[in-house]
């Protein structure tokens, strides 16, 4: 949507300060994301896996949820989803380079396995869509202890092919549990696109088969992202149930740092994906309509790489796990 | 002490723990209003209500998947699992997810769940090749979760009651015909059988034989067949499959100098496998013969005619066999 003058407060009922916030943390997400890309080009960073494209539906639904009160189930393309959330640019530094800090996994998963207990962030395995019925089951708590807290797991197209999700979706929907699947489709499951995944225009066009509200949202629009989140969210606190919220995304970035989509992908689509990049369409419209004054935009990136440069010494100056570690934990320690 | 049978014991530790805590819910098929298809769960819902004994969908990566939800969240789900032959939909939960969670957080999550399934067969049972198997090794190959199979209603009740309290998942495998074939006393207040500790079911000096489950009994009765001709065989009940009690293996091992490891699982990669490998590293000086299993043959489960059943089965008199052939050596 585009954002005007005589609407430069109370943009989808958001703050100018709330806007500025919002087009900070995509624009950390982005260039966390780049600097993790960089750290594996260089050797540095054994792998990497990126979410660029994806940060208009990852903090407009982030957005639209209570920090440290709600809960995700993220996937491995939240980047920008795990920092709204309270997560560091730090923390997935100290992951790219297994270093004993990670808080997600203490360096024993690959990076981009997002956990954090402290902000409600679940550890997840590398399996596609086992998360779905495990936010269903953190829903079921929820509803079981009366609590208005809810969830939101979320997983790409690709993963909707998968039979935990038809499981999750199906049993949240007779419970009516207060969980959001959140599908981020960029239209490609590494290299298979979405015309192999599902004869459906459209994931959320299921919905109806669960019983369900489904919404397509334009992924690269923030705020429309915001505002069917927020829609969700509160039917889901409300005791409303789930929803199936599809937000469509570029992948602007190979699978992971293994892959190569010019391999199957051709130069054309690669340059239309680009031209719906949600971070520059976001900054275009905050500058139009004077949310972000002249030059604005460069502060903040460059606070933003200021933040991302001291996190990554502190990374880099980090110990390696002590291999004696390597044994714990595999059962409750008294 | 009031004698019940194993079944009752399974629900009355359900019971108990759910007045006790109220973190414990039941989540399975037909666990509600039915009570469960062999009565495990009877009376647990008109008690307790279906916001804690919850009737799930057909589909058991569902069951233990959200299970596993519940878990993370902080409550202490019981899934049960109706059949140990339709647990297989719900292994990636149980290994990728379940068993992994605490060690792929560094400790910052932990899983405290139970996975109930009834399991076993016999030539009575029927069950045949879907409603029989013993499948406990492909879970106690696995890190990360613990794996429990009582023989008899006292231990049922006490490994349960350990088993809900337990920081981390256990699978948690009851031999179905046992449910209702045998009564023991069994204390009406709480009590725990540790998890990992076997039990020396019958004393003795000759031969140790290492078993579990329904197993325990056949191997009573063949070793009080020796017994008449002066043989004694030491019974021990591992109780636990994962982690097995591998002081009281090397010790009664050693002791006796042979050792027979029967189970009802198929034979070939089995925990028997695993207790004789444990006993080749531990006692080999104390050995005075080759250490020998038992176990199901090299075909996919128990076939349903009787016929067929006999050839995948145990029983007293083959044990005998080849307790008797251990002996001679």
């Amino acid at each position: 949507m585009a954002l005007t003058e005589s609407a430069p407060v109370g943009v989808a009922g958001l703050t100018r300060d709330r806007l500025r916030a919002m087009y900070r943390d995509m624009l950390l997400g982005r260039l966390l994301d780049q600097r993790v890309l960089v750290l594996n080009r260089q050797g540095r960073a054994p792998f990497a896996i990126s979410g660029q494209g994806h940060e208009g539906a990852q903090v407009g639904v982030g957005y639209a949820l209570r920090r440290d009160y709600d809960w995700i189930i993220p996937y491995y393309r939240d980047i920008s989803l795990v920092l709204v959330m309270g997560m560091e640019p730090r923390d997935q530094l100290l992951a790219a380079l297994a270093k004993a800090g990670d808080p997600n996994s203490g360096a024993r998963q690959m990076p981009a396995h997002y956990s954090s207990r402290r902000h409600n962030i679940v550890t997840g395995g590398s399996p596609v869509a086992t998360q779905i019925l495990h936010a269903v089951g953190v829903a079921q708590a929820f509803k079981y202890r009366g609590e208005d807290r809810v969830v939101v797991a979320t997983v790409g197209e690709g993963g909707t092919s998968e039979g935990d999700w038809h499981e999750g979706l199906n049993w949240a929907a007779i419970h009516r549990l207060p969980v959001i699947f959140l599908v981020e489709n960029n239209g490609f499951a590494i290299s298979v696109p979405q015309s192999l995944q599902m004869a459906v225009e459209h994931v959320a066009d299921r919905a109806a088969g669960y019983g369900m509200p489904g919404v397509s949202v334009d992924g690269g629009d923030v705020l429309a992202v915001y505002r069917a989140a927020s829609e969700a969210v509160d039917r889901a606190r409300r005791g409303g149930g789930p929803t199936l919220l599809e937000a469509a995304c570029v992948r602007l970035q190979s699978h992971s740092s293994d892959d190569d989509q010019r391999r199957y992908r051709s130069a054309e689509d690669l340059a239309e994906m680009r031209r719906h990049d949600p971070l520059e369409r976001f900054r275009a419209d905050l500058e139009s309509s004077s949310i972000l004054a002249d030059g604005e935009a460069d502060q903040i990136r460059q606070e933003c790489q200021s933040l991302i440069d001291e996190a990554q010494a502190e990374a880099d100056q980090a110990p390696a796990p002590d291999p004696d570690t390597a044994l714990r934990y595999v059962y409750g320690e008294a | 002490m009031p004698e019940i049978t194993y079944v009752e014991a399974i629900r009355d530790a359900l019971r108990e723990e759910m007045r006790r805590d109220d973190r414990v819910i039941v989540i399975g098929e037909d666990v509600g209003v039915k009570g469960g298809v062999f009565g495990a769960t009877a009376g647990l819902f008109q008690e307790f209500g279906e916001e804690r004994v919850i009737d799930s969908p057909l589909a058991e990566a569902a069951i233990v998947g959200v299970a596993i939800g519940c878990a993370l969240a902080g409550l202490r789900p019981v899934a049960e699992i109706q059949f140990l032959d339709f647990i297989p939909p719900a292994m990636d939960q149980l290994i990728s997810e379940a068993a992994k969670i605490r060690y792929r957080s560094n400790n910052d999550w932990s899983c405290p769940m139970v996975v109930r399934a009834p399991c076993g067969g016999g030539v009575h049972v029927h069950g045949a090749l879907y409603h029989s198997q013993m499948l406990e090794a492909l879970f106690a190959h696995v890190p990360g979760l613990k794996v429990v199979l009582p023989s008899n209603p006292y231990d049922a009740k006490g490994l349960l009651l350990a088993a809900l309290r337990d920081p981390d998942p256990v699978c948690f495998f009851e031999h179905k015909g046992l449910y209702r074939s045998m009564r023991q006393e069994v204390p009406d207040e709480e009590y725990l059988v540790p998890i990992g500790r076997g039990r020396i079911v019958r004393p003795g000096r000759d031969i140790s034989c290492f078993t579990y489950g329904a197993t325990v009994h056949e191997v009573v009765t063949a070793a009080e067949s020796l017994s008449r001709d002066a043989i004694e065989v030491e019974v021990v009940d591992l109780r636990t499959v994962r982690p097995l009690d591998r002081d009281l293996i090397v010790e009664s091992a050693t002791r006796t100098g042979k050792v027979l490891v029967a189970h009802e699982a198929n034979l070939a990669v089995g925990v028997g496998a695993e207790v004789a490998a444990l006993v080749a590293e531990e006692c080999f000086q104390a050995l005075d013969g080759p250490v020998m299993r038992i176990g199901g043959p090299e075909i996919p489960a128990i076939p349903f005619a009787e016929s067929l059943a006999e050839v995948y089965c145990l029983g007293p008199r083959k044990i005998e066999s080849k307790l008797r052939e251990l002996a001679a050596y």
